[in-house]
């Protein structure tokens, strides 16, 4: 699977691997639900950590669209809120 | 997948599919994208340009008021040493602005230094890829059926196109950042027209506003702290001498005796 954070770089990671992923990805969501910015940090920190460490990271001159696409790591909880979640980016 | 990345990742779909939806035949849609891609290249490189001229601005900011905090400083001496000590205080008051002031342009001359290497690195990044496209391209073109050609260069298409969205969002974020220190440098630059960091020998009686505001900015225990600090010094070394009647020790010029260091105040 490929997995791409936003505005650092995309990895390739094993099968195997996506189960862990997709728990650190809930658990990021879940922060982001509370109003906790150092939590929402640590485990989104721990999310990317997770990908940057797994995944093989994928060459400048490949040409690959992303499976999934996580946030930039600079996002600020309030951005993930109104940017990502649901009724943030459809208006009404 | 859920989650963020499963919203983020509809997010930037939504953006590539917008991007290639207005070519409407193969070739076409190649040349669109290309054309697009090198549009943002050469934006990514404005962006560049943009960083580094606010980063100058700041630090040409800096050093003037480097220069202001070293003047200011002087200035200070030969008050006290002169016996005036509130004219000490409101040099001391300035100067401790200026310090204040200073610290916030270094982190932000070094924030402003990641963003270009960011945008550096996002513009090799995105170069690499638009190369790769193009030689996809070609290769595209010349071999295959129209029917095989329209998947693989949606292929290459999505994945350039996602690179282009992402750096697209790079730049974006960067050039927000450099909004806002674009936004804090105009405010030192107006304190600076207004006065607050000038040279002393040039104040007049009622600068109001100005003193308003120092009283504001500067916290004036560390200015107390500071001018004891000054008298100490002043009183452990030289002899304070016949300075003492104090009243024109800044104004015209005109009696300052020859121990005067301080280089620019001749006029």
């Amino acid at each position: 699977m490929i997995v791409r954070i936003s505005t650092e770089a995309q990895y390739e990671i094993d099968e195997a691997d996506i189960a862990g992923l997709t728990e650190l990805d809930n658990e990021a969501v879940a922060a982001c639900g509370g109003d906790d910015e150092a939590r929402f940090g640590e485990t989104f920190g721990r999310l990317l950590e997770f990908v940057r460490s797994k995944g093989r990271r994928i060459s400048d001159d490949e040409l690959l669209a992303s499976d999934v696409i996580l946030p930039p790591p600079d996002v600020s909880m309030d951005e993930a809120r109104a940017d990502f979640s649901g009724d943030g980016l459809i208006p009404g | 997948m859920p989650g963020l990345s499963g919203r983020m990742s509809t997010v930037i779909k939504a953006k590539i599919s917008k991007l290639l939806d207005r070519a409407e035949d193969p070739g076409e849609t190649l040349e669109y994208s290309y054309q697009k891609q090198i549009e943002l290249l050469q934006n990514v490189k404005k962006g560049i340009a943009d960083v580094v001229t606010s980063k100058k601005r700041l630090q040409l900011q800096e050093e003037k008021l480097q220069q202001q905090v070293v003047k200011l400083d002087t200035q200070a001496r030969q008050a006290l040493s002169a016996g005036n000590e509130e004219l000490a205080r409101t040099a001391l008051e300035r100067k401790n602005v200026a310090q204040t002031e200073l610290q916030s342009l270094d982190t932000q001359v070094a924030q402003l230094e990641q963003q270009q290497e960011q945008m550096t690195a996002s513009e090799q990044k995105l170069r690499a890829k638009i190369e790769q496209f193009r030689s996809k391209k070609e290769v595209i073109k010349a071999q295959y059926s129209a029917a095989e050609a329209q998947v693989r260069i949606s292929e290459a298409a999505t994945g350039v196109g996602e690179e282009m969205a992402d750096v697209g969002l790079a730049m974006q974020r960067a050039l927000d950042k450099t909004e806002d220190m674009k936004a804090r440098a105009d405010a030192v630059q107006e304190l600076e027209s207004a006065g607050t960091f000038e040279d002393l020998t040039a104040l007049g009686s009622g600068d109001d506003d100005i003193d308003r505001q120092l009283k504001q900015l500067s916290s004036s225990t560390e200015v107390d702290a500071e001018l004891d600090k000054m008298k100490a010094e002043l009183g452990a070394g030289t002899p304070a001498g016949q300075l003492g009647s104090g009243g024109q020790a800044q104004g015209t010029g005109g009696t300052k005796g020859e121990q005067a260091p301080a280089e620019g105040q001749a006029s």
